[in-house]
């Protein structure tokens, strides 16, 4: 069997309440996630999305099922370095993931940590710095930066232990349009040339349209999964669950609904205008 | 209309005096006008936050004026005081600020600081509540058991219950997915319908101002370079563009349309303008038949 | 008001020889001018140490006006430990009025204990103004690294020193933040008695402290994503290491504490 980059088995999570009520937060996930792939994870508050990308890198563990990473039992501890490791994490807030007030000193603390030696430290930190564009910050004090540049050195910091995989929660969800744009280049950036696996929990369509695969979260279930204009076209399906689609697609949904006969899978500017232009023929 | 809300000439300059002194306000120029629902937007650090700030007399003027109902709000510092609760502020992310124990006495908060008697502080906290859709079995519990959801409405019904007659709104979207999204809007809605206010919405998200303002004020560069109806506002795109603002997705695809030998009008910003744009446009270029189905959406009308 | 405007403990960085000092040797280097301090008697023992510190602030090109100015929050300590000098010494009275009595001696004594405090400050400002916090803090671990010997957490206190230095200005900006939303629900700071504002603080304290909790929780997380546990098999991006300079300066200082303390001999 190829081994795929992460895999989750029937994956069941539910906080363990005082009261006895245990609200089950993932029931029954089945994911599998091969190495290199830009997989966006949508949702609605609350939908356990989350609560998922915290079981790829053993933040949380399984109450129910397996995770895998590269083939690593998550629940194994003598191998959560390593699983850490493969798997780097980035969150919502860039402010609450900044240990150090230098920004080189901060993207070395993931290969302080793992005790590599300090001359290679210095290229990974200067390699790091480089993916993400922000060579020109590396001694610049954090809290001065914008949202987005705050949130490149939080991704460089991960990138330091060079992971082959990335997790991100929500990376966007702070940022001005500006910020977020940058965030996302990032993103895209790493994937297509260092050819690291992204796994972006987000709620903004037109991000998750630019993904290989859309994977869809409600109620701890994934409700659909494949390439984005596939999902994208079960523009019902999503809005019972409190999801919109990207304006383009609503669009041509709408006209639908009118009685013309719009392709629903025209997700960027220039395929919606193309096939609105087509009813002009 | 008449003005409720002005500033003259309001510059702002943070640091005078040392290396890092800059003018996030330029001698601005702002009308609010008396019960409109008023769009602000620019990117981070364009001035739009030193702005509202100056609004409600939480920053002064380093020169220029504010004022409220034509009077300087710096005139005294009652008057400052009463400006203050006459024109509400919600900030960003507001749920931070929230720390009494039940989701009354944090309602309760701005109408006792206004020395209003408990009836009425009573009165002002449930319609406030009811306005923001929080039913009243929930007042007595402690605002950090609700999601965070639920806590911005706490936190936005604790500036409601001051009733005041402006009421500005930093991204009061900003993190909530669309349907969270969408219900605090209609909230802010009907305060101002029910209330004839001045709402401000201070935004980044141009399709959320686009489906909601009547009027839009553009901040960049300390200054007000665009105002106007967003129809206006949205046919200078590549300006908007260029002062990393972005256009809605719709009004994109229209003008791309247009120089795809179309003839329509670029000048949509919403789904609803857009599809009566199409039917319109089809039944001029004659094609019967295509407006048999049946022909309103469910969709809000546009403004 | 304007509670960004502190400037506790500042680093302006810059590229002089004393900011390039291995932080250790600049930490012990101040240590060694506080003790010379302590010890020093008599105007010429100050004149010496007075010289020594004019010294180092050229070299290290800080704004001598950037010192004063953080003198700011202490003048008042300095006024109060003046006056209690000035009166409470005995000697030579040299004029009197009612129970106050200034004498020779306690003019004296209040000048130098003024210059001793002023001095110390001034050095601990040199060593801050011109060494990193995180530098400060790798100086300071390596320092009481024999201290772990003895059960001591070395580590874990420099790692909560360096994040509370981190934290700071978030921690500043988001006072601020929140003093502005209470404020714009009519929290007045400023007015009425003492027990008044500090119930007045509590809108302000409350969701700072629930803040900070958060951001501990998510820091300690994202903390562990990054490999983090303890300071077993750690490595550093810089390493210290002692210069010539170092030494020398370090030999230059204990040299001076010696002078000082012969010229400063009762006797002489």
């Amino acid at each position: 069997m190829a081994q795929s980059m992460i895999q989750t088995q029937d994956l069941r999570f539910s906080y363990t309440a005082l009261n006895g009520l245990a609200p089950v937060v993932l029931d029954g996930v089945d994911l599998e996630i091969q190495e290199g792939t830009f997989v966006a994870v949508l949702g609605h508050n609350g939908s356990g999305k989350s609560t998922l990308a915290k079981h790829l890198n053993a933040v949380l563990l399984p109450t129910g099922g397996k995770v895998w990473v590269d083939g690593m039992d998550t629940v194994d501890e003598e191998k959560l370095l390593d699983i850490r490791r493969t798997v780097g994490m980035v969150f919502q807030n860039p402010d609450n993931q900044i240990v150090a007030n230098v920004v080189e000193e901060d993207v070395a603390f993931a290969p302080e940590n793992l005790g590599i030696p300090s001359e290679e430290i210095r290229n990974r930190v200067d390699e790091a710095l480089a993916m993400v564009g922000m060579s020109e910050y590396a001694t610049h004090a954090p809290h001065l930066l914008s949202g987005g540049q705050k949130q490149r050195v939080a991704i460089a910091g991960v990138i330091a232990m060079r992971p082959r995989c990335l997790v991100m929660d929500e990376p966007t969800a702070m940022l001005d349009p500006v910020g977020r744009a940058e965030v996302l280049s990032t993103i895209h950036k790493l994937n297509k040339e260092h050819g690291i696996t992204v796994v972006l929990i987000t709620h903004h369509m037109d991000e998750a349209a630019q993904a290989d695969r859309l994977v869809v979260m409600s109620r701890g279930k994934v409700i659909a999964d494949g390439l984005p204009r596939e999902v994208f076209c079960q523009v019902e399906k999503l809005k019972s669950v409190g999801l919109s689609v990207p304006e383009t697609v609503e669009l041509c949904w709408q006209l639908n609904q009118e009685g013309l006969d719009l392709p629903l899978d025209a997700l960027s500017d220039e395929e919606c205008a193309d096939a609105l232009r087509a009813l002009f023929d | 209309m008449k003005p409720i809300l002005e500033t003259k000439k309001l510059s702002h300059i943070y640091s005078a005096g040392t290396p890092f002194e800059h003018g996030a306000l330029l001698d601005v120029d702002f009308t609010a006008y008396r019960g409109e629902y008023l769009g602000i937007i620019g990117h981070t650090g364009s001035g739009k936050s030193t702005l509202t700030q100056h609004l409600n007399g939480l920053l002064k003027p380093t020169s220029g004026q504010v004022l409220f109902e034509g009077k300087d709000i710096w005139e005294s510092k009652e008057r400052t005081r009463q400006t203050r609760f006459q024109v509400g502020l919600v900030f960003q992310y507001p749920e931070y600020q929230l720390f009494e124990e039940t989701i009354y006495k944090d309602i309760a908060f701005g109408p006792r600081n206004m020395k209003l008697d408990e009836a009425e502080v009573d009165r002002r906290v449930r319609q406030a509540a009811a306005f923001v859709g929080l039913p009243d079995h929930l007042l007595e519990k402690s605002p950090f058991e609700l999601s965070g959801g639920q806590k911005r409405r706490v936190a936005i019904a604790g500036v409601i219950a001051m009733e005041p007659s402006v009421l500005i709104l930093d991204e009061p979207t900003a993190g909530l997915d669309p349907v969270g999204a969408a219900s605090i809007l209609q909230n802010i809605h009907n305060y101002h319908t029910a209330k004839n206010a001045t709402i401000i919405l201070v935004s980044h998200s141009m399709e959320e101002v686009a489906r909601t303002v009547d009027r839009l004020v553009v901040v960049n560069d300390a200054r007000i370079p665009l105002q106007g109806t967003p129809r206006e506002v949205f046919a200078h795109g590549s300006e908007l563009e260029a002062m990393g603002l972005g256009i809605p997705q719709v009004t994109r695809v229209f003008h791309r349309l247009k120089a795809l030998g179309v003839d329509i009008d670029p000048s949509v910003y919403t789904i609803d303008q857009a599809k009566a744009a199409i039917m319109a446009a089809l039944k001029a270029h004659g094609r019967p038949g295509q407006d048999s189905g049946p022909s309103v959406g469910k969709g809000k009308g546009a403004v | 008001m304007a509670l960004k405007d502190i400037t506790l403990g500042q680093y302006f960085p810059g590229d002089t020889i004393i900011h390039r000092m291995d932080p250790r040797a600049k930490l012990l280097l101040t240590v060694l001018y506080i003790v010379a301090l302590f010890m020093a008697k008599g105007l010429l023992a100050y004149g010496v140490l007075f010289a020594v510190l004019a010294l180092w602030v050229a070299v290290s090109r800080v704004s001598p006006k950037a010192i004063l100015r953080g003198m700011k929050p202490i003048l008042f300590i300095l006024v109060f430990t003046g006056i209690l000098n000035i009166f409470y010494t005995p000697g030579r009275e040299l004029w009197h009025w009612g129970f106050l009595t200034v004498t020779v001696e306690g003019l004296w004594s209040a000048f130098f204990m003024v210059v001793r405090i002023l001095m110390l400050i001034a050095s601990t400002f040199l060593l801050t103004y011109t060494t990193s916090p995180i530098m400060l803090t790798d100086g300071l671990e390596n320092l009481m690294g024999p201290l772990k010997k003895l059960h001591v957490p070395v580590h874990e206190l420099a790692m909560m020193m360096s994040i509370a230095l981190r934290f700071i200005p978030t921690l500043i900006e988001e006072t601020d933040k929140i003093m502005s939303a209470q404020k714009a629900r009519g929290a007045d700071f400023e007015t009425g008695n003492l027990l008044q504002k500090a119930k007045a603080m509590v809108p302000l304290l409350v969701p700072l402290f629930i803040s900070a909790f958060r951001r501990a929780d998510e820091l300690a997380i994202a903390m562990e994503c990054r490999c983090y546990h303890g300071g077993v098999g750690r490595t550093r991006l810089r390493q210290l290491k002692y210069q010539s300079f170092d030494f020398a300066a370090l030999f230059l200082a204990l040299a001076l504490c010696v002078g000082i303390f012969f010229l400063s001999r009762p006797g002489l």
